[in-house]
């Protein structure tokens, strides 16, 4: 062979690796401390996605707004992907227009609330019309109004330790839970939807109140809200990997 | 140090390992790591296209609107799009990685302008078609041929390298809502995500095309050697011209 293997090799090849190694550890514990590993970073895949993820919060600011567009931009189709709850709680609320409906906030707060959804439409509202891609590959433009999340957020005190807001729909199908990271939580596009259109939020599209999340794809925007939570470890919740959409392959965070 | 030694002997015997190696080991490694990578890319992107084999134009589309290009499939939602995606990401940063590594070294150390940057004698017309004429005709390279490569080699590998992997990880880029919240001109100059998503697509095919008719040329070329060359650096002695 040409290349021979000498002393002076070995012994830099093994400090390169060496510092490599813990170069690495250090780098996964700044990472952490930043939060810059996502709930579902473990095996082949979390490779991957703990890169994206770092890669694109390391890249976006508090003021990285998603595109929003013109009312004449809004699509004329838009398809609704799986039903409405079939539960009774779910069906009860709906049969009454949602006059009985309360969103309870609670966890690593002050002040734990439950709102009407007339309370939520007497906080200030922000609408935007915005593009939302499913994952499947489709997607459309739509108007969007809604409280901030992080008004609200706000009004019950997020204590400082809080590192995710946890949503719980009525939903009983796949979606059972889904999470969001601080940094998208008081992003001034994350809305507690109740409006679509200029109308009131259709019961397919999520009624009576959805999140929307414009900076990532559609199934981050949770349907029919039943509960918030505000916590510093998603581990106990579900498989622990944030949400229920890493459960069946489907990764946690979907900025893609 | 005496390890580092060698007898004049053994060199002599292994003088073809001794001469210049036909590609730098950097180029090897880079060139293998990229196939696997690669082949992972374009398995998942077949996966995630087939939740919704149709394409669009402009910003939105879906069932119910007018698409571009209808694979006339049906939709496949059996979960392969989820670890679709995850495979996708995974295999464009191995690709992304070792792609700028290969591309920042080979600036460095000359590798495109003495391997792959064309003579300007060789860019006539008639210098162009002949190449391209021995190449339909599968003919052989010669053994001064096979060492380096002609016109034609050097301009798609140069369109591969810095046209068609830009604008993939361009195209892909701007198909990200987080991405696009930073550089919204990454999606609006395509004329929307749907746009991205349908150019995205075409580059892929061409650079699946680019891959099935290099395989074909290095089975032309001599299978066993060319890719014996690209794992060893070396041809087996002897054995070239094939």
């Amino acid at each position: 062979m040409s290349e021979l293997v000498t002393r002076r090799k070995l012994i830099t090849g093994g400090l390169a690796v060496a510092a490599g190694a813990s170069g690495l550890v250090v780098a996964g514990r700044l990472a952490d401390r930043y939060g810059l590993i996502p709930p579902d970073h473990g095996g082949i895949w979390g490779v991957g996605e703990t890169l994206t993820y770092a890669a694109q919060r390391l890249l976006m600011s508090h003021h990285s707004l998603a595109r929003e567009f013109s009312r004449s931009q809004i699509s004329k189709v838009i398809p609704v992907n799986g039903n409405p709850p079939e539960n009774d709680a779910y069906q009860r609320l709906l049969a009454g227009d949602f006059a009985d409906f309360r969103l309870t906030i609670d966890g690593l707060v002050a002040r734990p609330s439950s709102f009407s959804l007339e309370e939520l439409k007497r906080f200030p509202s922000r609408t935007q019309i915005t593009h939302q891609a499913c994952e499947e590959g489709w997607s459309f433009i739509a108007e969007w109004t809604g409280v901030l999340l992080s008004y609200v957020l706000n009004l019950v005190g997020v204590r400082p330790q809080a590192k995710y807001v946890v949503f719980f729909p009525f939903d009983d199908g796949w979606d059972r839970f889904d999470s969001l990271d601080m940094p998208e939580a008081w992003h001034p596009q994350t809305l507690l939807a109740y409006g679509m259109n200029g109308q009131t939020l259709p019961a397919p599209h999520g009624a009576p109140v959805r999140l929307r999340v414009a900076r990532q794809l559609g199934y981050k925007s949770t349907k029919y809200l039943s509960h918030i939570t505000v916590t510093d470890t998603v581990k106990n919740i579900g498989k622990g990997l944030g949400s229920s959409a890493p459960e069946i392959g489907y990764s946690w965070y979907a900025g893609i | 140090m005496a390890e580092s030694t060698y007898l004049p002997g053994l060199a002599i015997r292994d003088s073809n390992f001794l001469s210049p190696p036909r590609h730098t080991g950097l180029v090897r490694i880079t060139h293998w790591i990229n196939t696997i990578s690669f082949i992972g890319l374009v398995v998942s992107g077949i996966a995630i296209l087939l939740a919704h084999p149709r394409l669009y134009w402009g910003e939105t589309g879906a069932v119910g609107t007018p698409s571009l290009l209808d694979f006339s499939l049906p939709f496949v939602l059996v979960g392969q799009s989820g670890w679709g995606r995850y495979l996708h990401f995974l295999s464009a940063w191995v690709c992304v990685l070792t792609g700028l590594l290969y591309a920042v070294s080979g600036l460095f150390t000359r590798h495109f302008r003495r391997h792959l940057l064309p003579a300007w004698a060789d860019l006539s017309l008639s210098s162009i078609s002949r190449v391209a004429w021995n190449h339909m005709r599968l003919k052989r390279p010669t053994e001064g041929e096979s060492l380096t490569y002609n016109v034609l080699q050097r301009l798609t590998y140069l369109t591969v390298i810095f046209v068609l992997f830009p604008l993939m990880i361009w195209t892909g880029l701007a198909m990200s809502p987080a991405i696009t919240s930073v550089f919204p001109l990454l999606v609006n100059v395509l004329g929307g995500q749907q746009s991205a998503r349908t150019i995205h697509f075409f580059i892929a095919s061409f650079l699946v095309l680019f891959l099935f008719v290099h395989i074909a040329m290095v089975c032309v070329a001599g299978f066993a050697n060319r890719v014996r060359a690209m794992i060893t650096g070396h041809v087996a002695a002897g054995k070239e011209p094939l």
